[in-house]
């Protein structure tokens, strides 16, 4: 364990097939041209930056990659290695809550039974029970801008919606909502790169939803808290041990938030600049199926990490014990190889096997929660808003790394 | 023609069961099979061949002659 400061030198990248740096302001702003690079040249690249990575690049090494969950494991899935919390810290978090958020940061046979009490609250059919509350939630939000001419579609509109729904399901109040979104971009955005500043969000987090757990336990609901603490799965301990229902809490807070926001932003930054597809999604409402499937693909929000388990060759890379991968989903949703014209937006692009939700047993829990959330977003908006565009597109802020997606982007209508 | 959904690939990803609800059944996590025996009834074969197209995993085989 280090308190040391990885090496984050910030001087621009000459070469990114040696030294990519993800946090490269204009990377994040439009990494398209760098990943057609690199797959040409480069497929797996490297860097030394931000504690040290290799990034794929092409669709089929990020399924090969994902599927080998001997060598390329989930225990640390963070993209960024700035240095681990201090030992005091450290031990404050383990000591009090234990920590981990699985089943995101384990591998079988934990990831086995803990993704396994999860699954079923989140198929369509579940996610279907929030699907009209989420509308009201959009609507709500429309109604306080819709007068102005004017909104933020990323700070008004799409940060707004996942906390709330979340937090809905978690039997939390969602006039906290506010406040654990700031933790959790205290985490996985200014954090990713500040070791203190994302073990203090993570030590406010686990407090606060330890509060929740122990209420939950008291007092229990029809919320997926006190769900989990009386969940039984095959191979699962029973009951589950609080520190897992506290990890697994941890992890639908952080997992679901900024990652929903930034591809509902997303897919508001696409429509804002593209009048005609508006326009089709009006006039034929059931494509908002696959249009939802297309902006996933095209403007996937999440980068995840593997750590390698033991030496190991990898497309002619070596790679050494406890090597970061990052598992660039976004970049094999681009791959020209995988998809035809993967630059264009097709509304209604008929083969579309995107891993925006990653690939293999890792598969984003929440995918069919996001999707519901997209679907409903996009609907609500168009529907009282049909005709808007960006008011300044110079303007418009973007967050990368782990997650990217627009962060201010105003729309004028 | 008949698909099959290869039950050790499967990751729940339901994208098959929203190209073609009539060809897929999903159990209470999410993973897909096929409704019966996987027989296609006629007119379904386009929604088939999309279903293995966007799978993810490549989980769904099709045969087209059975």
């Amino acid at each position: 364990m280090t308190t040391e400061p990885a090496k984050t030198h910030t001087e621009p990248v000459k070469d990114w097939t040696t030294d990519y740096d993800i946090f490269d302001p204009g990377y994040i702003r439009d990494p398209f041209p760098t990943w057609d690079d690199l797959r040409e040249k480069c497929p797996v690249a490297h860097t030394e930056r931000w504690g040290g990575s290799w990034m794929p690049t092409t669709y089929e090494d990020l399924r090969k990659i994902a599927a080998d969950i001997e060598i390329f494991s989930s225990r640390n899935p963070l993209v960024a290695n700035v240095g681990e919390p201090t030992e005091e810290v450290m031990a404050d978090l383990e000591n009090q809550f234990s920590v981990g958020a699985p089943p995101i940061s384990s591998d079988p046979p934990v990831h086995t039974w803990s993704r396994a009490l999860l699954l079923p609250k989140f198929s369509i059919k579940e996610v279907a029970r929030y699907e009209e509350e989420t509308r009201e939630l959009c609507r709500s939000l429309i109604d306080r801008f819709i007068d102005k001419g004017r909104a933020d579609a990323a700070v008004d509109y799409a940060q707004q919606i996942p906390s709330r729904v979340i937090a809905s399901m978690l039997g939390i109040p969602q006039e906290r909502a506010g406040e654990f979104t700031e933790w959790v971009r205290g985490f996985l955005e200014y954090g990713l790169t500040n070791v203190d500043l994302r073990s203090g969000a993570a030590m406010q987090i686990f407090s606060f939803l330890n509060e929740q757990v122990q209420e939950r336990k008291a007092n229990p609901g029809d919320d997926l808290i006190s769900y989990l603490l009386q969940a039984k799965a095959e191979g699962a301990p029973d009951p589950i041990p609080e520190p897992h229902v506290l990890g697994t809490c941890f992890l639908l807070l952080v997992a679901g938030i900024d990652t929903t926001w930034s591809s509902i932003g997303s897919a508001m930054w696409h429509l804002a600049q593209n009048p005609d597809d508006c326009k089709r999604l009006i006039d034929e409402p059931e494509l908002i199926t696959p249009a939802v499937e297309e902006l996933l693909r095209a403007y996937s929000p999440v980068t995840m990490a593997r750590e390698v388990t033991r030496d190991a060759q990898y497309n002619g890379c070596q790679m050494k014990e406890n090597d970061k991968i990052l598992m660039n989903f976004p970049a094999a949703n681009r791959d020209p190889k995988k998809f035809e014209n993967p630059d264009q937006v097709i509304l209604d692009r008929e083969v579309n096997p995107h891993i925006a939700f990653g690939v293999g047993i890792h598969r984003c829990a929440g995918s069919n929660l996001a999707r519901m959330e997209m679907r409903v977003a996009i609907e609500e908006w168009l529907k009282r808003i049909p005709e808007f565009r960006l008011e300044d597109p110079e303007a418009v802020t973007w967050a990368g790394g782990q997650v990217r997606g627009p962060r201010k982007c105003a729309v004028v209508f | 023609m008949r698909i099959k959904v290869d039950t050790e690939k499967c990751e729940g990803h339901n994208r098959c069961f929203v190209v073609a609800a009539e060809l897929f059944e999903l159990d209470d996590s999410g993973y897909a099979h096929e409704v019966g025996d996987g027989k296609v009834p006629a007119g379904l074969e386009e929604k088939a061949r999309l279903a293995v197209t966007n799978c993810p995993e490549q989980a769904i085989s099709i045969d087209e002659d059975k």
